[in-house]
């Protein structure tokens, strides 16, 4: 939606006049907390936790710092941002694992919030860990459940336990006993998604709880939910006392604020999320890129991540150097591409960057069929031709058009966003060091 | 049973927290700043959003003035008339025979389990009726609507895990026509709305049937859940630009999540809510009233 994309601009603009006077009237304060406070209500942080976070910050926002810092917005924004990773739990946490094996993991959560994808991203995990993961199929009411799980065992690799529709609490403790017999040492129930306001089903949970005492206790949310998160969240605590909360579909253009939310009420730290449909898309969760994805800020660490993972760090370091000296070739621009491709879906991608929202860039406007065409094109050049693209004349870019299913107008425009990127090469050369 | 009894036990979680807040507000007080500020935080805390809530202050506060209401109990029923009447604003479409839907939405939403008991509802109204599993994607889609279309008693076509979803629904449509059955509800994968080529799938699908069977009606519905929040109307934007969205599904509105999302994508995209979900059970699909929703939600 990209409407709070530009908290710190609206920040700016309400504190615009004070850079003159230095001084914050109470207006103003109350103006920006109130910016601050639609920001964060659109990302679906719970009313109550805004409130209360808004109070915090408009505290700390009266403080000196900002009184005297020259971007009085943009401080405002950090002091929100160091709140907001502040609630979060500030660092990564971890799964615990159980001194005497198997460890047990127990999901649970509303139907629909992706347990049973997420059981499957969270046993490649720890198979990749060099853990034994087994799958115990817990949720015999929703039809076919039992059947989805044992597909996405087989996807990763990974043994599925099941009972059929026999009672889950049963299961649940024949699934452990099974493990331990078999030599796993991590077990994960996926139990079936429920109403946190029904009460039978509920108690079967704890019955569960019970049977097995898992070592994790780990709440599903789909990190689309909105202000029930907490009501959601804190039923789930009451009855269980969850050690974890999971988030899912994260790749989608949610702002998450449920994660907020949760951590707020619950005090129980996020451990994971859930972000693709691939069953390697899982990955810990960082408060602090939470709360510039929650401000609408990007999250670049994430992007720089991808980078290194798809290009590797050393290619990174030469297409630097080259970019550097700007000995950028048409091979180089190529290889570009590629690694775009690599790194996934080009709007999650988009997403990632910070004000991609403001400037209004959209998937539509990155164009992954025209990227395609220019890979093409590329490789419908001799190798001379992609390090002197100065020697393409009309009559190279009439067959290079032709071998690679493409216009002439398509081989110009490439040839033209090569020079300018080359050109801003040239501009950035002699800076130490490039964003990433 | 009445008519709205479910909708309204589905809501009753959604009154006993917000009702109880507003009718705190609306007894006795008088209509001064914290009054507005406790209603907007009211209607903020049922998922209605920034902006629909500001429009619906707005309009509330003009005709507060205009017809000079003073007691807060006026007042709740002002607010009521202004949220029906921006729900009524769109019309739900109206059925003709042969009738194509075909049902999207984001993963994890209720859209199999929706589709069950629409095929339940059009079965119980005497009309032949079709499934197609056009969710080849997600484990085991196609085995869950052959459990729902079995408790509906209706015909399902289907194809391997994986197959192209177009294959499936051209077959479906040949089924269709060649049996001249009255309805053909089609459920499709789960998909996040930034996902471009499975958004472009649904473009497909709607080709297809539209090539196929020229004379049916046709209309897209998508699923939304009653516990997401504004990204809802985010969901129902992108699945617009890619199919002509005609109706909302609204599900899982027997939890305590309050769905007033609705309003927002009322005000702001013009579509109508169609049907809600209030349960489980095959039956547990209500044909939407603003009345009996605002109600469940203010009291």
């Amino acid at each position: 939606m990209g409407l709070f994309g530009s908290l710190s601009e609206k920040l700016n603009h309400v504190f615009s006049k004070i850079t003159s006077r230095g001084k914050l009237t109470e207006l103003e304060i109350k103006q920006a907390m109130r910016e601050i406070r639609v920001a964060l209500l659109e990302a679906d942080v719970n009313y109550a936790v805004v409130k209360d976070f808004v109070a915090r910050v408009s505290a700390e926002a009266v403080g000196e710092k900002v009184l005297n810092s020259l971007t009085p917005g943009q401080q405002v924004v950090k002091i929100v941002n160091d709140e907001l990773v502040r609630v979060m739990g500030g660092t990564v946490s971890k799964l615990e694992v159980s001194p005497k094996p198997p460890t047990v993991i127990m999901m649970c959560g509303l139907q629909g919030a992706g347990k049973t994808t997420m059981c499957g991203k969270l046993a490649l995990m720890l198979r990749k860990q060099g853990k034994k993961p087994m799958l115990v199929a817990c949720d015999i009411y929703r039809p076919a459940a039992i059947n989805q799980l044992r597909v996405v065992g087989k996807n990763v690799n990974v043994e599925v336990f099941d009972r059929g529709t026999q009672n889950p609490v049963k299961t649940a403790g024949e699934g452990v006993k099974e493990a331990l017999k078999l030599g796993y040492d991590t077990v994960i129930l996926d139990t079936a998604g429920r109403l946190h306001i029904n009460e039978e089903l509920m108690n079967e949970l704890l019955d569960i709880k019970k049977a097995v005492e898992p070592t994790e206790i780990l709440l599903t949310v789909d990190s689309m939910t909105g202000q029930d998160a907490v009501t959601v969240a804190t039923t789930f605590n009451e009855k269980l006392d969850v050690t974890g909360v999971v988030l899912t579909k994260l790749d989608g253009d949610t702002r998450g604020g449920a994660a907020l939310s949760i951590r707020a009420v619950t005090g129980k730290p996020i451990k994971l999320c859930g972000m693709g449909e691939k069953p390697t898309d899982l990955e810990p969760f960082y408060p602090d890129r939470m709360a510039s994805r929650i401000l609408g800020m990007g999250d670049v660490l994430t992007l720089i991540e991808k980078a290194e993972h798809a290009v590797g760090e050393e290619e990174l370091k030469k297409l630097e150097k080259k970019m550097r000296e700007a000995r950028f070739t048409l091979d180089d621009f190529l290889t570009q591409f590629e690694s775009i491709g690599k790194m996934g879906n080009i709007s999650e991608l988009l997403a990632m960057v910070p004000g991609a929202n403001r400037l209004k860039i959209s998937e539509k406007d990155i164009d992954e069929g025209r990227i395609n065409r220019f890979k093409a094109i590329i490789r419908s050049m001799t190798m001379y031709e992609r390090e002197h693209p100065e020697i393409i004349k009309s009559s190279r870019r009439k067959r290079i058009a032709a071998g690679s299913g493409t216009s002439i107008q398509d081989v110009n425009q490439l040839l033209k966003q090569f020079d300018q990127t080359k050109d801003m090469m040239k501009a950035m050369k002699g800076k130490r060091r490039f964003p990433f | 049973m009445g008519l709205f009894a479910k909708i309204k036990e589905g809501l009753k979680k959604t009154k006993e927290a917000l009702a109880y807040k507003l009718d705190k507000i609306f007894t006795g007080g008088v209509l001064n700043d914290d009054f507005y500020d406790e209603l907007e935080s009211a209607l903020l805390t049922s998922d209605i959003g920034a902006a629909a809530t500001d429009e619906l202050m707005e309009r509330l506060r003009d005709v507060v003035d205009e017809k000079h209401i003073r007691d807060t109990e006026s007042c709740k029923g002002e607010l009521k008339r202004i949220m029906v009447e921006m729900l009524e604003e769109n019309p739900a479409p109206e059925y003709d025979y042969p009738l194509i839907i075909m049902v999207t939405g984001v993963n994890g939403v209720g859209k199999t389990t929706a589709i069950g008991k629409l095929a339940k509802k059009f079965k119980a109204m005497g009309k032949s009726v079709i499934v197609a599993a056009a969710d080849t994607f997600r484990a085991a889609a196609s085995d869950q609507l052959t459990v729902w279309a079995d408790r509906a008693d209706v015909r399902i076509i289907k194809h391997a895990e994986g197959a192209d979803p177009g294959a499936v629904v051209y077959d479906a449509v040949m089924s269709f026509n060649a049996k001249n059955t009255d309805v053909l509800l089609i459920d499709t994968a789960g998909r996040l709305h930034n996902k471009k080529n499975l958004m472009d799938e649904l473009g497909k699908i709607n080709r297809i049937v539209g090539r196929e069977a020229p004379d049916a009606t046709v209309y897209n519905y998508i699923v939304l859940d009653a516990t997401t929040g504004q990204n809802a109307i985010a969901q129902v934007d992108v699945f617009n630009e890619c199919v002509d969205i005609d109706g909302i599904i609204l599900t899982k509105l027997d939890g305590t999540a309050k769905g007033g999302v609705v309003l927002a994508i009322a005000s702001e995209l013009e579509v109508p809510v169609v049907y809600v979900g209030v349960g489980e059970g095959i039956d547990d699909l209500e044909d939407f009233e603003a009345e009996n929703f605002v109600d469940g939600i203010i009291g």
